[in-house]
């Protein structure tokens, strides 16, 4: 089993006639993943390089009809990316997963009711996607060399610290079910809470590392289900101990304003929840290893 | 981007916010001669984006044009949080009855837009959090559909405003959200919005901040920008597309990722070692922007050593190692450089380092323990 995705999945790639969508969309098939079509507008029967055999069409509705695509990846840019997400609901897509960065906060307060009301899983803005190792299924950017089919969940507001974590797992031997990349920004559609309840319903999923970062209150809204909730072990790294208060660290739309948002403050709201709390990426990825039943 | 109080009540005016009269001075005697233009007494604020400039002496009252000029000097004397202050605002001082707060930002776990109004204005709202989190009002408002009479008029009687001043206070709010929106906001805020000796609402402060995702679309927001806002460095890193802060250590970082770029910086703190700056490349990083980032770094006289950890997804790896490599070339190679790269392509990008001479380190424990050890 795993969350989000399975050998199931069957994907539409929007924005898979650029460059990066191209490049991507080639990778997520090495990993084993049904791309069964791409939609970018105006470009409907283009053949993409090493790509002939994916049909392009100009909607996604039409796409969808035609191959039975039920899960989206989008690789538009940020002026447009409101619209896919939109476009994809209203397609009854189950899982769409947006990758773009840069999206205006007041794009995704429009965009959300309309997301809810299909009961679609979005996923991110401004993250990384979604891999299951199992079923060889990758939608995003992940680089799946440092995957391995297992039984540890990954949920992680950054990009490239999951890299980090889900390679030190694999090298402790230790496989994951699903690794799911949420997003930095602050409105994203899928938060740490929805994929805690999913793993912890995932029977093949034996534990999972958490990782934060400063900023918002998601950490310890995550405390409080995980010590209501849960029953698997659960450890956690969160980014930012050294980030100057004040300062926002690039485009994480990680703000800290006091002490509500700050790593110490997450950190203790973990603890108290029986989280065990890593001092590096690595020692996160090892507490749970020690865990794991 | 923040956004200088002169400009956020032109915003808001626009809006139908009753913001009194006002004018910007850079010199004690363009502020004597707002002074005698607006009629005395007048109010003298430093135009700063740092907050606490009440606090600092930033804000004083001035009864005639010589008072004005006076304090508009010392006024314009003054560094607030490392800002120095090269403007004034001059507004006719309003004779206060009440002081009110009123904000719009962004509320993250309902997903929607926030008004908060507050019957204790003039403090610092984040101390009224704190302290009495019960005098905050607080209504969720859709973007799309806006703020309902009711819901303002609701709030303006709980706020214990009467008769024709809730009819303002209405105007006022469903004005503060719609300059909201406008404008691609992430803060707007009245402190205070005063009830006046005459009983009448004004708007006699104004602060906005604009949501840096949407400046592409706000074109006329973003011509507002202080260039004293960064620094020189930070100015050129946004300029390549980098996220750069300067901090105070000795071992320069070049990361990808904030979240990775975060937890770097604590991973070199947990090997005993101090962070130069948190430095951001972002997602597709090549050539130009790794020279750029080798250039900002090595700009900053601390740094002793300089650490490049890349965990590619969305980057090259092998990209990422040709910026690595075409920079040392154009730049000094007097400083350590530790450089672990991993992720999407890996492989092609350990063959380019190795042919030229760099090695890499497997780890981002081991790769910020070597960089720690190098500036002993």
């Amino acid at each position: 089993m795993s969350i989000l995705l399975d050998a199931s999945t069957r994907l539409v790639v929007q924005g898979m006639t650029g460059s990066q969508g191209s490049f991507h969309t080639r990778l997520m098939r090495e990993a084993g993943t049904q791309v069964v079509a791409g939609v970018t507008p105006g470009r409907a029967g283009a053949s993409v390089e090493g790509l002939e055999d994916v049909p392009v069409f100009n909607t996604v509705a039409e796409a969808t009809q035609e191959t039975g695509a039920n899960a989206a990846c989008i690789f538009v840019p940020a002026a447009f990316a409101a619209d896919a997400i939109l476009e994809d609901a209203a397609a009854g897509l189950g899982v769409i997963v947006c990758l773009t960065e840069g999206i205006p906060v007041l794009d995704m307060l429009r965009v959300m009711p309309s997301v809810r009301a299909a009961g679609s899983h979005l996923i991110g803005p401004n993250c990384p996607g979604v891999t299951t190792p199992a079923h060889g299924v990758k939608v995003g950017v992940m680089p799946w060399a440092v995957h391995a089919p297992g039984h540890v969940g990954v949920v992680s507001r950054s990009g490239t610290l999951t890299y980090e974590v889900v390679q030190h797992l694999t090298d402790l031997g230790v496989g994951q079910t699903t690794t799911v990349g949420i997003g930095g920004d602050p409105i994203i559609g899928t938060r740490f809470i929805d994929v805690l309840s999913m793993f912890e319903a995932d029977c093949e999923t034996h534990g999972v590392v958490l990782l934060g970062e400063i900023g918002g209150d998601d950490e310890e809204r995550a405390a409080t289900y995980i010590q209501e909730r849960m029953t698997k072990p659960v450890t956690s790294f969160i980014a930012g101990k050294t980030a100057p208060p004040e300062r926002r660290m690039g485009h994480a739309g990680a703000i800290v304003s006091g002490t509500s948002g700050s790593a110490t403050a997450k950190e203790s709201a973990l603890r108290a929840a029986g989280v065990l709390v890593g001092e590096t990426p690595e020692h996160a990825a090892r507490l749970l290893v020690d865990r794991l039943p | 981007m923040k956004v200088h109080e002169c400009d956020a009540r032109e915003v808001f005016r626009r809006h139908g916010l009753p913001v009194p009269d006002w004018r910007v001075a850079a010199t004690a005697a363009d502020a004597a001669q707002a002074a005698s233009a607006l009629g005395c007494p007048v109010v003298i604020k430093a135009q700063v984006l740092a907050g606490g400039r009440g606090k600092a002496g930033g804000v004083k009252l001035a009864d005639s044009a010589e008072a004005a000029a006076e304090a508009a000097t010392r006024v314009l004397s003054l560094n607030i949080g490392g800002e120095p202050v090269r403007r004034v605002l001059v507004a006719p001082a309003v004779d206060i009855a009440r002081e009110l707060y009123l904000g719009v930002v962004i509320d993250r776990t309902a997903q929607s837009l926030v008004l908060m109004a507050s019957a204790e204005g003039g403090v610092d709202i984040e101390d009224v959090a704190a302290t009495n989190p019960s005098a905050i009002l607080r209504v969720n408002v859709d973007p799309l559909a806006g703020l309902a009479d009711w819901e303002a008029r609701q709030l303006g009687f709980a706020l214990g405003l009467t008769g024709a001043q809730v009819r303002q206070f209405v105007g006022i709010a469903q004005g503060l959200v719609e300059a909201f929106v406008d404008v691609d906001a992430s803060l707007a805020e009245v402190n205070p919005l005063v009830v006046d000796a005459g009983g009448d609402l004004q708007a006699i402060d104004a602060k906005l901040n604009i949501d840096d995702n949407a400046l592409g679309r706000q074109r006329e927001i973003e011509q507002l920008r202080d260039p004293h806002e960064e620094s020189e460095a930070e100015r050129r890193a946004r300029a390549a597309g980098l996220s750069y802060i300067k901090l105070d250590g000795t071992i320069g970082c070049m990361v990808n990722g904030a979240g990775l770029a975060m937890a770097t910086m604590d991973v070199i703190k947990h090997y005993g070692g101090e962070p130069a700056n948190f430095l951001d490349v972002g997602g597709g990083a090549g050539v130009e922007k790794i020279t750029t980032a080798f250039e900002i770094i090595l700009e900053d006289p601390n740094v002793r050593a300089v650490l490049v950890n890349i965990f590619a997804g969305i980057t090259r790896a092998d990209d990422v190692a040709a910026g690595v490599i075409a920079a040392r070339e154009r730049l000094s190679q007097e400083i350590p450089l530790v450089v672990r790269v991993a992720g999407t392509r890996e492989a092609e990008a350990l063959a380019l380092l190795e042919e030229a001479g760099i090695g890499a380190e497997r780890s981002m424990d081991s790769a910020a323990a070597q960089v720690v050890e190098a500036v002993r």
